[in-house]
This record gives C-alpha cells, structure tokens and sequence, in this order.
C-alpha cells in the first residue's frame, strides 16, 4: 500500500512555475530534448541537453542507465523533460527513464517555445553534471513488444492506440487498434489537455478505465509516449508503450487493416 | 519623432462575429445519442436523421467516420473562426479541411465519437454545423462580392444573414421532404440565384416617387440528376415580403412535396410536375396567408448598422515587386466599387486548405483586410476584401511563405471538384484529384494568363448528382465507369455549354471521355476552339455559339467536336496500357462500387 501512495504523489506533467521553484532550489535535474544547436542557442536555465537522437542511437536499458548517471541523475533526482515538439520527445525520454526504475519524471506542460513566448527566463550556459549512481529496475509492465501484441490480440480487455495522424491510420494500422491522433491530446497552450477534457474523449469512445492500453505510433514511441501520458493523467493504471512501434510492426511483415476503396490522400491540402 | 514605429501592424480592435450560430447543449446531446446508438437504444434510421440534422454525412463505406458540414452564412467567416477549425482538423480530422461550393468548410473522416467535440469546439467560437446536411434548408448563401462589387444594386449581406437567423433550428424547416437551398447574389454575373431553390437578386423599383428595395426572387432551380434552371416569381418582390415569401414557398414544399419518391423530392420536381403557373399562384396565395396571419410577429432581424472598417496600419512600401505578382493580380484580384480597395481571391486546389493555411489566412485577414474576416465563395475558394490596392504586394508575399499565391483563381483555371472517391458514398470516380491535376495543367501551361479562356469554367462531378455544379460549367463533367472486355475503366461524361447568368442553361451532354483521357481532350477542345475563333471571341462564347447552331467555319456543331475526339477516346488494351484503367490516386482496379446516398435521409 504505502508503493501505491509514492506512486500517487508523482506528478506526470508540472507547471512552468512549479518548475521555476525547482530550479531555484536546485532541486531538479532539468533535460531540454530538443537537437544540440536549439539547446545551445538558448534553453530553460540549468537545463541539460539530451537529444532524442542520442538516447535512440542505444535505448538498451544499460545504456539508458550510463546515460542517466552521467546527467547526476541517482534513484531520488526528480527529473523534469521538455522539447518544442508537442512534448512527445520528452514524453519517449520520460517514459525510457520510467522503463529503467526512474519514477520521478515528470513533464514540463508547456512546450519550450510557450516557455519562451509567456517571456520566462532563458540560459546559454552549457551545464554539465557529477555522475551519480542510478539502480536499475526495469519495469516491464508498461512496455509492449510485436509478441506481446499478438497475444494481447486474443484479451477482450486490451485496447490498442495509434496515436499517428488520420490519414496515416486510414492507410494501414495494426488490426483492431482505435485512433487517437496525438493532435487530440494537447489543449492550446499545454501538451495535454486538463484530465477533465482528456476524460471526456476517452469516455466518447467508450473506452473503460479498467481495461489494458497499449498506445504506438509510427515508428521511435514518441508520439504514442505522449498517448501513454494522456492516459496515465487520467488515472488509467494498466498502460503500456509498444516502443517500437508501427516501423518494428511492418518491418516484421505482422498483418496490417487499412480502410479500403476511398481516395482519402487526394483530399489532403498538402 | 512621432510614435508611429512602435504602433502594431496588428490591430487590436477585430471584429468579433456579429451572430452566435451555435448551441453549445449541441454538443452533449450528440455524444449522448451517438452513445445510444452504439448501445443498439436508437435504430439507425433515427440516428441517421438526427446526425445529418447535425451536420455530419456518412463517409465512403463506412458508418465510423463523418463528414462534418461547417456552415458559413453568408460566407462570412471571421479569423478566430478560422483558427478554431484549424486546430479542429489537427485534432479530429486530417490536417485539412475542404472548403465547398455552398460556402461549408468540411472536416473529412472524422470519429463518429468525436463529432460532439467538433460541435463543441465550434460552439466556441459561434459556429454550428447544426442543419448544414439532412431535409431542411442548408447554409444561406450570399455572394463573395456583397457590399463590393461594382455591379450591385445594394449590398444582400444583412438579408442573407437575416435569413440563415430567422430559419436556423425552427421548426419549419426541421422535416421537410428533402435538403433546401438559398442563394443570395449581389448582381446578375456573381452568383447563382437561379440554380438554388431560392434565389434571390437585390433590386431597386420606384414606386409612388418613392424608391423600394427589394429582390428578383427565382424558385425551383438546382442541380442534379435532372437540373431546371429556376423561374422568376414576380417582376419586384420589396424587402418586408422576402420573409413572407420564404414561409410561403417552404410551407407549400413542406406540404407537396413529394415524400415518396427519393430520387424526385426535391423542390424543383414538383416545380416542373405542377407547372410554373400553377406553383406560382399558390405562392402568391400562400404569402398573402402568411402576411395577414404573421406579419405582426414574424419579421426579419436586419442589421444594417454600416460597417466600421479597420484602420490598416501595415507598411504599403514593399522594396521590390514579388515575381509573379502581374500574373497573380490579373487573375485573382477584382477592384471593388470603393476606390482604393480590391478583392483577392485564393486558388485552393479543388478547396483543400491545411490547418496552418487556415492559421495564415486568419493572420492574413487581421493584418490585410479593412473588415478583419474573410468569406468563402462559390467555387472551393476563399476571398480577402477591403485589401487597400497598395498592399496588394504585401499581401501576396505572405501567400508565397503559405504556398497559398498560386495564380488563376478567377480563370477557367480553376477548376471545381467534388469530393469524389475521396470521401463520399456516392461517388464513382475521383473528381476531386482531377480537378487538382486539371488545375495544375492549366497553370504549368499558363492558361491562365490567356484571356481568350478567361470567362470559362470546368467543374467536375464524381457522379451523376452534381455536387460539382458540372452542368453551369463551359466544360464539364460527371463520373461513370466504362468497360473494355473484362476490364472496367473510368471516365467522365463531358457536357458543354452550362452557365449560371442571366443566360443561364445546363450544358449539353457531349460524349464518355476516359478519366486519363480528360486533361488531353480539354486541350483539344481549347486547340479546336483556336482554330474556329472570331476576333473578340473566347471559349464560352464560341461554345455557346456552336451549341446555339451558329458553329462554323468547320466546327458546326458539338457532332463535329466529338467527330474530331473520337481517336483520343479510344480505349486501348490493358497490356498496353494500365495506367488506363486505374482511376487517380490508385495503382488499379477500379470498379463502380457505391454505398447508399445519404442525402435523402
């Protein structure tokens, strides 16, 4: 019980001026997702760069541990993720540090561009940090696999999420998978919507909270990161991430389920 | 120094939408009746009726997505407005919406459960898709030009908007036997007062010394699998009876109309079945009804408090022209009647626009525009007015950056599609690609630049019903299948000759062109048409001329065109040609395959 009550108290997004108190009491480790030439130019103050690239380039969990050390990151750091793309890179970071027994990560709600036109302070200093010693934990409950997915198939209860764009669902999906397009998470100025709104949605679909979730995206876990956020502020507890997702799906040659004998490309302005 | 450097180039007094359309309980009550129905607690004929009443159509083949039908009275549509729908077509939809030729914006594929956020969304910012498909009267219409063509008469706008308040959610227009349609034009050449089942032209009478202002009022026109153009009701008809004679004529459809019938119910073929006498003499009765019944609490809501206009604070030096500036002027700029001022028209591709277009024509429209808004108009494109005639180069810079400046919107160049196989049940063909492809064509050509084609038209249906208006175009064309031994194959039946002015006819059906065959046989037609012309003359009116039986000197008549077609038409065997047989946007296997029409639910 007292696991579940730690659990509670972990915030998974956290207001720009929750995290301006943070940094002021240099009680966070701050990660600017974004590519290194954004970071240089200017970033939150205090923050490291960790480029999604870097993290893809080995998202062993071993790597992913040297990596979190290497930021100072120990099993108590809270941890906050930003980037300028809809959140979803912090999202995949957030998550991959969840997947390794970090629990204290949390997201900025704003992306680093709102940051920047709400005026908030900005830094150039390069920060760097003592390594510290992280345990590893791994958590494979919120992680799915293709082989998972296939067995998942036959339970009545797991509900499968492509968090992709329409049109690219409408072309080829897992089968059986239902479509939230990440576009529909974010609210105006935050990454996510308020919980209230976010619950309104899933509760349209007659989506049940009891249930399993699995959310992909079409191909590094970043947009269906996001879509694993989503669900988890709402208090869905079972969710899992297929991190590999739709490229790992397709490259497999796994059977896909598109919506046939409609032109819906051709309606698109782009 | 004076101040003027720190002053915004953005104004800060916009104008808010003047009308509320919405009704935010809307909303829930659709996601309420969408849970029911899932839930097997309404049948799906009733759940079909109420979704169309509020604006979300059926998709090709499938009963889980919608078309949501954004209505626009009047076209006018404010910036705010704008952004709202762009962010709804991120979150719902595809990433674009799709402007129509009633003055709709369209969210296509969208979740059935996640039509009551659609609503919802709109409703915040005013606007409703409530009544915008289903048996009632569809968005009132009103002409781009409104309030500042050269050639009105006054300006519609108050009237239109009055119509669409007066008729949106009552109770008179909840059930009729089938959809409805109101145009408003300002003058004879802008619009399409006589091809909607209202239609309605602003004029001036003196009367007792004194001058009236009123309308010519049209009935019975539309489109479709058959199509009549409309007949004037009267030679005047004065404001304070344009109300009255909207009751009149919508009480008589709503209680002869034909119920039965689906393929026959719509106005103008009880119109047509009646006789125009007939049916004008109950009108006339009818209103003289209503009037002495209702005249005392039925009355319109005119606003016709003048507008106020923006001060545009923008800097009107640009250092040098922008290329393509000349062409894009020429084609898609009209002069208003207020000096100094012009109207721009964007060339969208078959009405296409991406969310972050939307978001730039909105900040295009609070920069540029004297009004702060934009409108749509009637061919999948939308218009800036009030644009001051030295910002015009400021203005189509900011259209390069957005990929929205293409040239030839006011030219035969650009073409009208419907939604085709894209997205609809009906369609057999993929009109909507290939009016973009047709478009495209002319522009790489600079057909647009040619004035000889200038007062042309090609629209373009996926089927027989004309969502497309192919029967008003010069050339038009409606979808089919055709057959080679065991091979099927698409094509378009080409009509020529349909206009929508004062002369107005349908266009008369010329031959079966294969779909891959449509961009080569326009071409042939423009090269015939060449060769025939006489000094002065363009497409439309040679067109008109041959079809009238003055064809000449070889061209007689539409025989001697096919005559000349026919070897492009030919169809060529599969193994030759594969290409052939498979429509656009598909690598082959093209079949005639519908689902059911939704329209007459």
């Amino acid at each position: 019980m007292r696991c579940l009550s730690t659990e509670k108290t972990m915030r998974i997004t956290i207001d720009a001026d929750s995290l301006r108190i943070l940094i002021r009491d240099k009680s966070v480790r701050v990660l600017d997702i974004r590519k290194e030439e954004d970071y240089k130019q200017n970033h939150i103050p205090e923050a490291a760069n960790l480029p999604l690239a870097s993290l893809l380039a080995d998202d062993s969990p071993q790597k992913v541990l040297q990596l979190t050390q290497s930021f100072g990151i120990d099993d108590e750091t809270p941890v906050v993720v930003y980037d300028d793309t809809f959140g979803a890179l912090a999202s995949r970071v957030a998550w991959t540090l969840q997947y390794i027994g970090h629990d204290d990560v949390s997201l900025l709600d704003i992306t680093y561009g709102t940051w920047k036109k709400m005026g908030l302070e900005t830094s150039t200093d390069q920060v760097s940090y003592n390594k510290k010693t992280h345990s590893l934990k791994l958590k494979p409950e919120i992680l799915a696999t293709a082989d998972y997915l296939e067995s998942a198939k036959e339970k009545k209860d797991t509900i499968l999420i492509d968090n992709r764009e329409r049109l690219n669902y409408l072309d080829n999906h897992i089968p059986g998978a239902i479509n939230i397009p990440y576009r529909m998470l974010a609210s105006q100025d935050n990454i996510l919507q308020p919980k209230e709104d976010l619950k309104k949605l899933i509760q349209n679909r007659n989506i049940l909270s009891n249930g399993e979730m699995i959310t992909y995206c079409g191909s590094v876990g970043t947009l269906s990161g996001l879509g694993y956020y989503a669900l988890k502020t709402i208090g869905m507890k079972n969710v899992k991430l297929y991190v590999r997702s739709f490229k790992e799906w397709k490259s497999l040659e796994k059977p896909t389920e598109s919506q046939r004998d409609a032109h819906y490309w051709d309606l698109s302005a782009e | 120094m004076s101040k003027t450097s720190l002053s915004q180039s953005k104004p800060n007094n916009l104008p808010k939408p003047k009308i509320n359309w919405s009704k935010i309980e809307e909303a829930e009550k659709f996601a309420e009746t969408v849970k029911l129905y899932r839930q097997g607690k309404i049948n799906h004929d009733d759940f079909r009726r109420f979704r169309l009443q509020h604006g979300a159509y059926g998709s090709r083949m499938t009963d889980n997505y919608s078309m949501v039908r954004i209505k626009i009275p009047a076209g006018e549509i404010y910036p705010e407005q704008l952004d709202k729908i762009a962010q709804l077509s991120e979150a719902y939809s595809i990433g674009s919406a799709h402007v129509s030729t009633r003055q709709n914006i369209q969210l296509h594929w969208v979740i059935l459960e996640d039509v009551s956020e659609i609503i919802r969304g709109l409703a915040e910012v005013g606007l409703t898709s409530r009544e915008a498909c289903g048996n009632t009267v569809r968005n009132v219409m009103c002409s781009p030009l409104a309030g500042v063509c050269p050639n009105e008469i006054f300006d519609p706008t108050p009237f239109a908007l009055a119509v669409a308040k007066f008729l949106l959610r009552n109770p008179l227009n909840q059930a009729l036997p089938r959809k409805f349609k109101i145009n408003f034009t300002c003058c004879e050449n802008h619009g399409m007062a006589r091809i909607a089942d209202i239609g309605l032209i602003p004029q001036k009478v003196e009367k007792d010394g004194k001058i009236q202002q009123g309308f010519k009022i049209f009935l019975g026109g539309g489109l479709g699998a058959q199509s009549f153009v409309a007949h004037q009701l009267e030679e005047f008809t004065p404001e304070e009876d344009l109300v009255y004679t909207t009751i009149a004529v919508l009480r008589i459809f709503d209680r002869m109309g034909n119920r039965e019938n689906m393929a026959r119910n719509r106005m103008r073929y009880l119109v047509n079945e009646m006789g125009w006498g007939k049916f004008q003499t109950l009108v006339l009765k009818e209103r003289a009804i209503v009037r002495a019944t209702q005249s005392v609490i039925v009355k319109l809501e005119i606003d016709k408090a003048p507008e106020a206009l923006n001060k545009i604070t923008i800097s009107s030096e640009t250092p040098s022209l922008p290329s393509g500036f000349a062409r894009w002027t020429k084609s898609n700029t009209v002069k208003q009647k207020q000096n100094g001022y012009s109207t721009v028209f964007l060339t969208l591709e078959s009405g296409d626009v991406t969310a972050n277009q939307l978001r730039a024509i909105a900040q295009i429209a609070r920069e540029f525009s004297a009004e702060g808004r934009v409108r749509n108009g009637f061919t999948q494109d939308i218009v800036f007015r009030w644009v001051r005639d030295d910002n015009l180069p400021g203005l189509y810079s900011k259209l390069l950056e957005v990929g929205l400046a293409n040239p030839g919107a006011l030219t035969m160049a650009s073409v009208v599609g419907c939604s085709g196989t894209t997205s609809c049940n009906l369609a057999i063909t993929n009109s909507h690609r290939l009016a973009k492809e047709i478009q495209r064509k002319f522009l790489e050509l600079k057909l647009d630049m040619d004035e000889d084609l200038r007062d042309s038209s090609i629209k373009i249906s996926g089927c027989p019903n004309s969502c497309g208006q192919h029967e008003i175009a010069t050339i038009g064309f409606y979808g089919g299948g055709g057959r080679m031994g065991k091979n099927m194959y698409p094509l378009y039946l080409m009509s020529l000759g349909g206009r929508a002015d004062e002369q107005a006819m349908l266009g008369l059906m010329c031959m079966k062109i294969p779909a891959k065959r449509v961009i080569p046989v326009i071409l042939k037609v423009i090269e015939i048409f060449k060769s025939e012309k006489k000094t002065g003359e363009t497409l439309n009116s040679w067109v008109h001329r041959v079809i009238s039986g003055y064809g000449g000197p070889n061209i007689k008549s539409i025989k001697d065109i096919k005559q000349i077609l026919e070897p492009t038409v030919v169809a060529p065997a599969i193994e030759v040609d594969k290409d052939f047989y498979a429509d656009y946007g598909s690598d082959g296997g093209f079949h005639a395959k519908t689902g059911k029409g939704e329209c007459a639910a």
